[in-house]
């Protein structure tokens, strides 16, 4: 540590510098803590792939698998990937009430991906073939209700993000809230086609 | 029905009155807030307790509250630990003790909960806190909010846990709580359900502290301080810090279908309906074993720094300290199933497991010696934090061999549970972890408080806990060996044991002097504070090397006037050298407004809002769970619409802190 440069270099240390490094700081951070939402999802598969045959004598995922309505499911959650796409591309240019628009598309997607599970899961449970009924069906639940919860929580704040836009316009607080919530619904498009490949795709043969 | 509505499971009843144990120790505990909150009436403390310490953001600060927070747990684990020498040593033959054996089972499960959650964890976070910041030259942590909401998780986490004792009661399940024993069938209680609460809240704080410290290690750093020329306190902590994100949601995840478990009847950990017992164990030491080297990296941390300190010469084989730690990061995830080598997995398995366990004594090993040979032909200086130092290099190195005996997996079939491993892990995890604590807290307490502690009542302190050790656990070696399982409640005359817990609990005797030592010396160095044997005026009491000795103590809420730079290893002793050859600088610094965060009470509202989730959920007061659910959310949206969250320190205010530590410092 040299007593002349610490005197000397920093006096320039802009305070439009020092944003931009904090915001790229956050940034890191999110990914980090999605790494981390990582291992969460990482010990489901696991505790699914240990228990997928612990049925119990009762249904299997071969049983109960509807590849249209999966399908659909994929398709509703990848769409909504695209439209937040959008609406990022239009935040770029400032356009703030297309990227409102945009959002709202993507809640709307995303509310037919979450509404989708939840008419599966009822079905499921009316047909008596709820979480506890076998250790398998235990860790669907758990695996699947995980990442619908994750969905659910995203649209809350997209939500959220839709009433901020409306009130701040389009900042760079708010590009940054964007990105986030942007790498955050990534992930889950990305862990979904995992659920798709592993509990539905590999369940059925 | 109104009352179920309004109360879930808690009735007057739930409150063990009968119990004149626990009734005493609720007095005490009773007593002890009492007395506290009083005085901050009396002194009319509640606006400064407010501003100053529950809304700070402040890095420094948290981190005395988690070290706080740490002693008092220690406290209540320790009488914990003097419970079960007391009853083990007693219940022989014909006498059973003097505690019942449901109850004698809730201790020694919170005797394991607490040191290492809620002792271990949060003084790891607190010398964390005090240290890494400063020694990277940063202002602050990445998220200082963050920082506070992960404190008060953890707070609420030890609070839950404490209030246990006396509304309820706590699990009976051993400190891991395994199933079936945990499950809804066999523990009907509510212990299980605090237990899984507890940990899942502090659980929680502890991930998102570990995310905020990886963050300011990789990204906070000073001008010029590349990786390899970071403090080695500041590397092992960094290793630590990914251990705890890569561990820490195995745990969540555990403990939640745990709960799934008891609160739905789900079949996951079952021994019926197609669950899988042993999953739990497999995941629960996913989590558990990199957790050990979670508490222990950041004491080789300690010690490295404080032996290069007082020995006055640079760590000798800085680089292969490093590449052990990073060594060791990566092994401890591939040695979980080494905990359960009895569970069946297969000979093959076992081996695997077995040898890399044995690996890791290869980095561990590197480690000592490069302690070692710093030593060697330096000029030691037989302080407090340099015997807690020595200390540990002899009793982690047995620690660390009777490890390497139980990882060969025909011994452990022989041991396994007995004795020999408690004492085994208590021999690493006193002689390394807490020693290296105990190291790092006297090591920075001048930098954090101002002023040195008191070395006589710290070297009393570390004789009183060595021999003590040694009296309590060695006894345990032979025991297991004898054939003594642990948790064991009562046993005959004709086993043999009955001498050697006799021994054992006088060494915990022992280790109860050592503690009122600490107290004492805390007592006596805080009233001489002002002496000039105890004030440290420069801000460098012990002739340091890295950068937290450059700034004043304590450190200004801002840490550095000017962010410094680095080019070497050990920069402020470079600087030091270099004042000596050619002065200091006389230079009047022309000094700059400083970006700070504000103080918010947020972190200090969610954490609270999500203990009384917790609370009310393992009451099943569904309401109250709503109600401290939707605080913790709605919080930080509501925070997410105010952009006021910092401010500038005037750089005439930066000149004024500045030139009053030069001023005190020449004095």
């Amino acid at each position: 540590m040299t007593t002349q440069s610490m005197i000397n270099d920093h006096h320039d240390d802009g305070h439009e510098a020092h944003q931009h490094h904090m915001d790229q700081i956050d940034i890191f951070g999110f990914w980090i803590y999605i790494m981390s939402d990582c291992l969460i999802f990482a010990a489901l598969f696991a505790t699914f792939i240990v228990l997928r045959d612990g049925t119990a004598g009762g249904i299997s995922m071969k049983d109960m698998i509807d590849y249209p309505y999966t399908l659909a499911e994929t398709i509703f959650l990848l769409c909504s990937s695209f439209t937040y796409g959008m609406g990022i591309l239009n935040s770029y240019h400032g356009k703030t009430h297309k990227v409102m628009m945009w959002l709202v598309f993507t809640i709307i997607l995303g509310c037919c991906f979450v509404g989708m599970e939840l008419n599966e899961f009822i079905g499921l449970h009316l047909a008596g073939h709820g979480p506890t009924s076998s250790g398998f069906l235990s860790a669907f639940f758990a695996l699947v209700g995980t990442h619908g919860f994750h969905v659910t929580m995203g649209l809350i704040w997209m939500i959220i993000l839709v009433i901020q836009l409306g009130i701040y316009g389009d900042s760079k607080t708010m590009q940054r809230r964007l990105t986030y919530l942007g790498l955050f619904w990534a992930f889950l498009d990305i862990v979904w086609i995992f659920v798709f490949t592993i509990v539905y795709l590999m369940g059925a043969v | 029905m109104l009352l179920d509505i309004l109360f879930g499971h808690l009735r007057l009843d739930s409150i063990p009155y009968t119990n004149p144990l626990i009734m005493g120790a609720t007095s005490f505990m009773g007593v002890a807030a009492a007395v506290v909150l009083a005085s901050i009436f009396y002194f009319k403390k509640w606006k400064y307790l407010w501003t100053n310490w529950l809304t700070t953001v402040d890095h420094k600060r948290i981190g005395i509250m988690y070290i706080l927070l740490s002693f008092v747990m220690l406290l209540r684990g320790f009488s914990d630990a003097l419970l079960m020498r007391s009853q083990q040593m007693l219940s022989v033959g014909t006498h059973y003790g003097y505690l019942p054996a449901h109850h004698y089972a809730e201790i020694f499960s919170a005797h394991g909960v607490i040191m290492i959650f809620f002792v271990a964890m949060p003084f790891m976070f607190g010398l964390l806190n005090l240290a890494v910041p400063l020694q990277i030259g940063a202002r602050d942590v990445a998220f200082p909010y963050l920082n506070s909401f992960s404190f008060w998780m953890t707070f609420s986490g030890a609070f839950l846990l404490l209030i246990s004792l006396f509304i309820g009661d706590f699990a009976a399940t051993g400190w891991l709580a395994y199933p079936p024993l945990s499950e809804f069938n066999f523990s009907p209680d509510v212990g299980v359900d605090y237990y899984i609460w507890a940990l899942q809240i502090a659980g929680v704080g502890s991930l998102l502290s570990g995310i905020n410290f990886f963050v300011t290690i990789l990204k906070m750093r000073c001008p010029g301080m590349t990786m390899m020329k970071m403090p080695i306190f500041t590397w092992t902590s960094f290793c630590a810090m990914v251990l705890v994100i890569l561990a820490f949601p195995i745990l969540t995840v555990t403990l939640a279908l745990l709960l799934f478990d008891r609160l739905f009847g789900t079949h996951f950990f079952t021994a019926d309906g197609g669950g899988n017992l042993m999953m739990y164990m497999n995941l629960i030491w996913a989590w558990g074993h990199p957790e050990v080297y979670i508490l222990i990296l950041p004491a080789f941390g300690v010690f490295s720094e404080v032996v290069a300190t007082f020995c006055k010469k640079p760590l000798f084989g800085y680089k292969t300290m490093v590449y052990a730690t990073i060594a060791i990061m990566f092994l401890s995830f591939v040695v979980w199933l080494h905990h359960f080598f009895t569970m069946g997995a297969g000979a093959d398995v076992n081996a695997f497991f077995g040898i890399t366990t044995m690996i890791i004594a290869i980095p561990t090993g590197v480690k000592i010696f490069n302690w070692v040979f710093t030593m060697y032909r330096g000029k030691v200086i037989y302080n407090e934090s340099m015997l807690w130092t020595i200390g540990f290099i002899f009793t982690f190195s047995i620690g660390g061999m009777t490890g390497v005996m139980m990882a060969v997996p025909p011994i452990d079939f022989q041991v396994h549970n007995s004795v020999f491993l408690i004492a085994h892990f208590h021999n690493v995890i006193i002689g390394g972890v807490l020693f290296g604590y105990f190291a790092g807290a006297t090591y920075w307490w001048p930098k954090t408080f101002g002023f040195k502690l008191n070395e006589f009542w710290g070297k009393c302190s570390f004789w009183f806990w060595i021999v003590g050790f040694y009296l309590a656990f060695m006894p345990l070696y032979v025991l297991g060996l004898k054939g003594m399982t642990r948790r064991l409640y009562h046993y005959d005359v004709a086993s043999g044991y009955h001498a050697w817990l006799i021994v054992a609990a006088v060494g915990a005797l022992l280790i109860l002097f050592g503690v009122i030592c600490q107290i004492i010396q805390v007592i006596v160095s805080i009233k001489n504070r002002n002496h000039p044997d105890y004030i440290d005026l420069t801000g460098d009491p012990w002739g340091g090397r890295t950068l937290e000795w450059s700034v004043s103590s304590p450190p200004p809420f801002y840490n550095f006037a000017f962010t410094p730079t680095v080019d070497c290893i050990d920069p402020y002793w470079a600087q030091k050298q270099k004042w000596a050859k050619e002065g200091k600088p006389t230079e009047q610094p022309r000094y700059v407004d400083i970006h700070m965060p504000k103080n918010t009470p947020i972190g200090f509202i969610m954490g609270i809002a999500a203990g009384i989730c917790g609370f009310a959920m393992i009451w099943s007061i569904y309401w109250l769970a709503l109600v401290g659910f939707l605080v913790a959310v709605i919080t930080p949206i509501v925070r997410s619409f105010n952009s006021n969250v910092d401010y500038y320190v005037k750089a005439s205010e930066v000149e004024k802190i500045e030139s009053e530590h030069l001023r005190r410092a020449a004095s």
